[in-house]
């Protein structure tokens, strides 16, 4: 009996041929949806681009789907609509990105040139249109520069301990560390450096006196990147398998080469993404860098003593001021910034690969 | 050049299980000795206590005595990357080192071990991966990425990898479960080429292929699952195939387990 009902189900649809819609119709279907969104929100003048954007969208997810169920089944209806779906969240999520890099694009190169890249704000008054962000650009490469120097040695090294020594409590209650300090407000690791580094050390290398630096700025920048960089380097060690290190054993090769040779190699692309990832959050910070570091409208090379401005601290100030002139050289600070973080992260990702066989 | 290897009452543990039991056996140098039988029976639990790999999972540890030539790899004073460096072991899966050339796969142990010099090395390589029946195949790429190549080269590199740094045993675990016939014909003759100068001991699940390649069999076995390994029968392959003395061997080699 069911034997039959199943033979009955399979027969209706014995061949393995089914309807199919013609390539183009996604497309047809889209342009459509275009042109009736256009036509029912700007006929009775309901609203705009965006409104138009999202009738077209829902008009098509509708249209593709129905249409799809009539000509094709219901399995081909559900396929379209989930490949729509991911499509438009693909685009949903890809929007922000493009808007802002699209804003500071525009905004930035009206007062961007090499003479902004070139001079500081020192005696740069309300009423002039002058000045720039070099100083800016000296305190952000120092404080970040010096912060990746003291993170990556002690963030890779602890993740090593976590995967590769570590057992039982001590490693478990260090990684539970690591994650509560990813979630340091920046400011509460700002207040941490000024309390305990420009209060009470700095006056020790000041004659007695306090002092605000670019150092302590990459102090407090060292403590929000160290997390970031354990957890990555950590995941990426846990991914390199398990055989290549017996492999090694075998070889009588010592665990501590083992790990230097043939685990963090295999493992380095990655540890770079993650450590470019902190870099690039580091850079971005401003809270910390206000508190410990102050600012700074002249070139301070001298990251030891003395105020540091940084771009993030430098597009902050100019937003803010009270110049008709400020505006422009912020957006010109934030693109010079967000370039100078695209810029490393690409030398990272080179340099990484360059190390790898030639595939 | 090889040399003895006697088990003497070795047992090992992972945690509080004890994997196998007792184990006492004698393998003889510049031969082929193979271990059977079935899966988690200990074989190559066993194996890998006898280069002490088995230690280096978290909470695995041996007991009883291991005899290289007389001393006991399991002393307190023993260097560990010493016997492995004289206990090479090749895996059941190829695993060459990702990062590396297959010159650089070849002398990895050499070069990690401290050995610097280019014609040291270039030599050792050429001899190594003529050892293991690759050097034709590979000669000219040297350069290119290890893992670029087939299972079965993969493989023969990894023999390669572990003869270049002259050990006088060589551990092999499963080395063919992943090849196809032609590759595992390659390794199988390489086994017989390599008994010439080292001890070999290998695991393997297929019976035909313990029947070529080695000289002693030992069949391992365990009454039912969580209890430990022994080892049954351990003899000539020719007898234990033909005439074994236990029954349970009869009953594995002839397909009538229990």
């Amino acid at each position: 009996m069911s034997a039959e009902v199943v033979s009955h189900a399979v027969g209706a649809r014995s061949s393995l041929k089914t309807r199919r819609l013609p390539k183009w119709t996604p497309a047809g279907v889209a342009g459509a949806a275009v042109v009736i969104a256009l036509l029912a929100v700007y006929l009775p003048g309901a609203g705009g681009p965006v409104l138009t954007g999202i009738a077209a969208a829902l008009i098509f997810l509708i249209g593709l789907t129905v249409l799809s169920a009539a000509v094709e089944n219901g399995r081909a209806a559900r396929n379209r609509l989930a490949t729509s779906l991911v499509y438009a969240a693909f685009v949903l999520a890809l929007a922000p990105l493009l808007s802002v890099a699209y804003t500071l694009l525009v905004k930035g190169s009206d007062r961007m040139s090499l003479y902004f890249l070139q001079v500081s704000m020192n005696n740069v008054s309300a009423f002039d249109n002058e000045g720039g962000a070099y100083h800016a650009i000296i305190g952000t490469l120092e404080q970040a520069g010096i912060a990746t120097l003291i993170t990556v040695p002690l963030g890779v090294l602890g993740a090593i301990y976590i995967v590769e020594y570590g057992r039982g409590r001590l490693s478990m209650l260090i990684r539970f560390f690591v994650d509560v300090m990813t979630g340091i407000p920046s400011i509460v690791a700002g207040l941490f450096i000024l309390a305990f580094w420009v209060l009470i050390v700095s006056p020790y290398f000041n004659n007695g006196r306090p002092q605000y630096s670019g150092f302590a700025a990459a102090l407090a920048l060292s403590v929000l990147m160290l997390p970031t960089v354990v957890r990555s380097t950590e995941e990426m060690l846990r991914l390199v398998p398990g055989a290549l290190r017996e492999g090694a054993y075998a070889l009588g090769i010592p665990k501590w080469r083992t790990i230097l040779r043939i685990v963090l190699p295999t493992a380095a692309p990655g540890i770079v993404t993650g450590v470019m990832l902190a870099v690039a959050r580091a850079c971005g910070e401003t809270a910390p860098v206000i508190l410990v570091a102050f600012g700074n409208p002249a070139i301070n090379f001298n990251p030891f003593s003395g105020g540091q401005e940084s771009l993030s601290l430098f597009v902050y100030d100019q937003a803010g001021a009270a110049s008709k002139y400020a505006p422009g050289r912020a957006w010109a600070a934030a693109l010079t910034l967000v370039v100078l973080v695209l810029a490393l992260t690409v030398a990272a990702k080179l340099l990484a690969r360059r190390n790898k066989l030639g595939r | 050049m090889a040399k003895r290897i006697e088990a003497v009452n070795v047992s090992a543990y992972y945690g509080s299980f004890r994997a196998i039991d007792n184990i006492t056996m004698a393998i003889e140098p510049k031969s082929v000795t193979a271990l059977i039988g079935p899966s988690g029976c200990g074989k190559s639990t066993f194996l890998r206590s006898i280069n002490r790999m088995h230690e280096v999972l978290p909470g695995a540890k041996v007991g009883g005595q291991l005899l290289i030539d007389g001393q006991n790899i399991y002393d307190r004073d023993i260097d560990v990357t010493a016997v492995r460096r004289m206990i090479g072991m090749v895996f059941q899966r190829p695993n060459p080192f990702p990062t590396m050339s297959i010159y650089e796969n070849v002398v990895a142990g050499l070069r990690l071990n401290g050995v610097r010099k280019k014609s040291l090395l270039d030599a050792a390589c050429e001899k190594a991966l003529r050892g293991a029946n690759l050097w034709n195949e590979v000669k000219d790429r040297l350069n290119r990425p290890g893992a670029g190549l087939s299972g079965g080269q993969q493989q023969r590199l990894c023999i390669a990898r572990t003869i270049a740094v002259e050990p006088q045993v060589v551990l092999m675990d499963e080395p063919c479960s992943a090849l196809d016939p032609i590759s595992t014909l390659a390794i199988e003759d390489l086994i017989a080429e390599l008994k010439n100068e080292y001890t070999i001991v290998i695991v393997t699940h297929n019976m035909q292929q313990a029947a070529r390649v080695s000289d002693r069999t030992g069949f391992f076995s365990i009454d039912k699952t969580g209890e430990p390994g022994r080892l049954i029968e351990y003899d000539d392959t020719a007898k234990i195939f033909t005439n074994p003395s236990v029954k349970r061997t009869e009953d594995y080699i002839t397909g009538r387990f229990g």
